[in-house]
């Protein structure tokens, strides 16, 4: 794990779930990352896998019937889970900002665009009804919008969805936070905006020297805009490394799996859009073993029956998977090397 | 929004014509010569011939409606056969206290009815919850000359005699009225509230001011329930249109001279033109009343297009 001075946020463990019908559902099952301060991480995954749940609990804005249950989220040293809720508020919005996956539905209809993005520096720093003003005008020009002083006085329903997601970001940005969490800010916008967003928050990451956690399932965005990278699979880390050795060196067969099913050609694998075989499992059929196991090329009996752990690749990175250990039993393997032709006997 | 306004205040036409019709119409329909009414039971054949002349009951329908419709816009209901006196003169001496009478019953409602349905909402499905909406549900199912007569019973009678028994006029007399006018509607406020706010706060913008550090106190009772109020005027609306002609029964109740006494009074008396006359101005409030909440929804409601 990198140096712990300039981690910003350091999260150990960590167990969400859900209880419903008196049954426990782990949507979030000991996840373990790290993000070295000014630098952007990119936890991706399928759906399902619990990236929005890893964010929410980060945010402790988990609500009934959902339980964070255990683990540590170690916020410039200070474990946010020992946190009073009046504590919680003071973070919130102010040193770690969310933007979201739904931007049509993320801003209040009733209020104005300046009300929303105003109201937390009226929280956080006090301001005048009058200074928010001046600030949430600043916060538009800040995040792009054209004609801003029109703006301000709009409600959500009259804008198009790139500019509230815009909006959106300025409301998460207007107190300067030091880690904003961006939970798949561009999945519900057309191509060419997602392209402006996500720029936008590239540009404005070193602009105001903040860190981010970007969550999407799109390699393609990890690539362009995060300095690390975490897989996750089925509530799990599978896979953390920084962004050129993932791409350059995969070394869990499920990343191997979702850059073969790429279709890119400037990075270093050949996409033939081969997809991953099988389906995500669903809580209530949780595989004993790996959890990838029961749709990996390599798997053995090994991986079907034992758990394995996320262990240190010695750079810096982090892989769970039997291959990569002493205990694996079965012929040498080069997961990236051999995937293809694993796979293609796969049944 | 200009357009809107008067699109709506179009639609109201044909209902008002239709009311008009039908308010028309009741002369006819009922049982009995109104003209024989009218001239007393021991008119003579050409007293009764006479008068119905007078009143133009021999015109073709369509005259006599238009030339009723006529008097009406002017102001001209025609007169009481019991007092003799203009109708429009009796409804306007007996609307405000029946007004009065609705309007308390709805503040009372609305106070009441939200408080309880916010509290209900941000405690749903614990003891609290369940307490105010089984309350909520008796308040509802009561029938109001019951619930009249119960309050009287307990708090005019003695031992307690906190409140006088019948009359109009002083704080006292409008606390036992307003109550049980009051009630129901209550409980549907409280109702539609619990429901609006249950529906309001699991929406994203709610997660959203979550995220920005919002008091969850303010997250109520500023982001949520400015939302969840939009379809509870509706309700208030129309509780408030359906007290303006429900006054009746609870104003014979606590004998108070409201419009709804008027039409009870008007009715034994068979005082036509009065019956007439007041069904017509319940009936024009009500779709004022409908007027106005449809165009304060639009106007909350910011985010349905006025194309
Ligand atoms: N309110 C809830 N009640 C019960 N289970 C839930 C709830 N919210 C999430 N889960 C469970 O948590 C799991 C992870 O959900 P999460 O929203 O974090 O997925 P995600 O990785 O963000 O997926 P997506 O890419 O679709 O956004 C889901 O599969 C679901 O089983
Ligand atoms: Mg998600």
């Amino acid at each position: 794990m990198s140096d712990k001075q300039n981690t910003i946020i350091d999260v150990n463990e960590l167990q969400t779930s859900f209880f419903v019908d008196g049954k426990e559902v782990k949507a979030v099952d000991g996840v373990t990352f790290d993000v070295p301060s000014g630098k952007t991480l990119g936890i991706v995954g399928e759906s399902g896998s619990g990236k929005s749940i890893t964010s929410l609990s980060i945010m402790r804005l988990i609500n009934n019937p959902g339980k964070i249950k255990g683990g540590e989220i170690n916020f410039n040293g200070e474990n946010l889970l020992d946190k009073s809720e009046a504590q919680m508020r003071k973070i919130r919005g102010n040193q770690i900002s969310m933007i979201f996956q739904e931007p049509m539905t993320s801003l209040n209809p009733v209020f104005t665009v300046a009300d929303q993005i105003g109201e937390a520096v009226m929280i956080h720093q006090k301001l005048s009804k009058k200074k928010a003003r001046e600030k949430s005008l600043e916060m538009l020009k800040l995040v792009g919008i054209p004609s801003p002083e029109k703006r301000l006085d709009n409600y959500p329903h009259e804008l198009s969805g790139g500019m509230r997601q815009r909006v959106m970001i300025a409301i998460a940005l207007a107190c300067r936070p030091e880690l904003l969490i961006a939970d798949e800010p561009t999945t519900a916008l057309d191509v060419t905006i997602q392209a402006q967003i996500l720029r936008l928050i590239r540009n404005l990451q070193e602009e105001l020297g903040m860190s981010v956690i970007l969550i999407t399932h799109d390699l393609g965005v990890v690539a362009e805009t995060c300095d690390y990278v975490a897989v996750m699979y089925a509530g799990k880390i599978v896979e953390y490394a920084d962004v050129n050795t993932l791409f350059r060196d995969p070394k869990h067969p499920y990343t191997v799996g979702l850059l073969k099913s790429l279709p890119r050609h400037d990075i270093d694998m050949e996409g033939d859009l081969s997809t991953i075989k099988g389906m995500v499992p669903t809580p209530d059929n949780m595989p004993k073993g790996c959890r990838f196991a029961p749709r990996c090329p390599f798997a053995r009996d090994m991986c079907r029956e034992n758990l394995p752990h996320l262990e240190d690749e010695g750079d810096g990175n982090q892989v769970r998977c039997w291959i990569h250990t002493d205990q694996w039993d079965g012929p040498e393997v080069n997961v990236k090397d051999d995937y293809e032709s694993a796979a293609s006997k796969q049944s | 929004m200009f357009v809107y306004i008067v699109r709506r205040l179009m639609q109201t036409i044909p209902v008002v014509i239709g009311v008009t019709i039908l308010v028309f119409s009741m002369m006819h329909l009922v049982p009995g010569n109104p003209a024989q009414i009218i001239a007393g039971e021991s008119a003579s054949p050409t007293q009764v011939a006479q008068m119905e002349e007078r009143l133009g009951l021999n015109d073709p329908l369509p005259v006599q409606y238009f030339s009723y419709v006529g008097n009406a816009v002017t102001g001209d209901l025609g007169n009481s056969i019991r007092s003799g006196n203009a109708v429009t003169d009796e409804i306007f001496s007996r609307l405000p206290v029946t007004i009065e009478l609705a309007l308390y019953s709805t503040f009372l409602s609305i106070f009441i009815g939200l408080i309880a349905g916010v509290i209900s909402a941000t405690k749903r499905y614990t003891f609290t919850d369940a307490a105010i909406m089984i309350v909520a549900l008796f308040g509802l199912s009561m029938p109001n000359f019951w619930l009249g007569l119960m309050l009287v019973q307990y708090f005019s009678l003695p031992p307690l005699q906190w409140f006088p028994v019948t009359g109009w006029g002083t704080p006292q007399h409008i606390v036992l009225p307003v109550l049980t006018l009051g009630t129901a509607g209550a409980a549907i406020i409280a109702r539609m509230t619990r429901s609006s706010m249950l529906d309001v706060i699991n929406q994203d913008y709610i997660r959203t001011a979550r995220a920005k550090g919002v008091k969850e106190r303010i997250i109520i009772y500023k982001h949520a329930l400015r939302n969840a109020l939009i379809p509870v005027v509706t309700v208030v609306g129309l509780q408030f249109g359906v007290l303006l002609g429900g006054t009746v029964i609870i104003e014979q109740v606590f004998a108070i001279n409201g419009l709804g006494r008027l039409v009870i009074e008007a009715i034994s008396a068979r005082d036509f033109p009065v019956v007439q006359g007041s069904v017509l101005v319940i009936a024009l409030m009500f779709v004022l009343v409908n007027l106005l909440v449809d165009l304060s929804y639009r106007f909350l409601n910011k985010r349905i297009e006025l194309d």
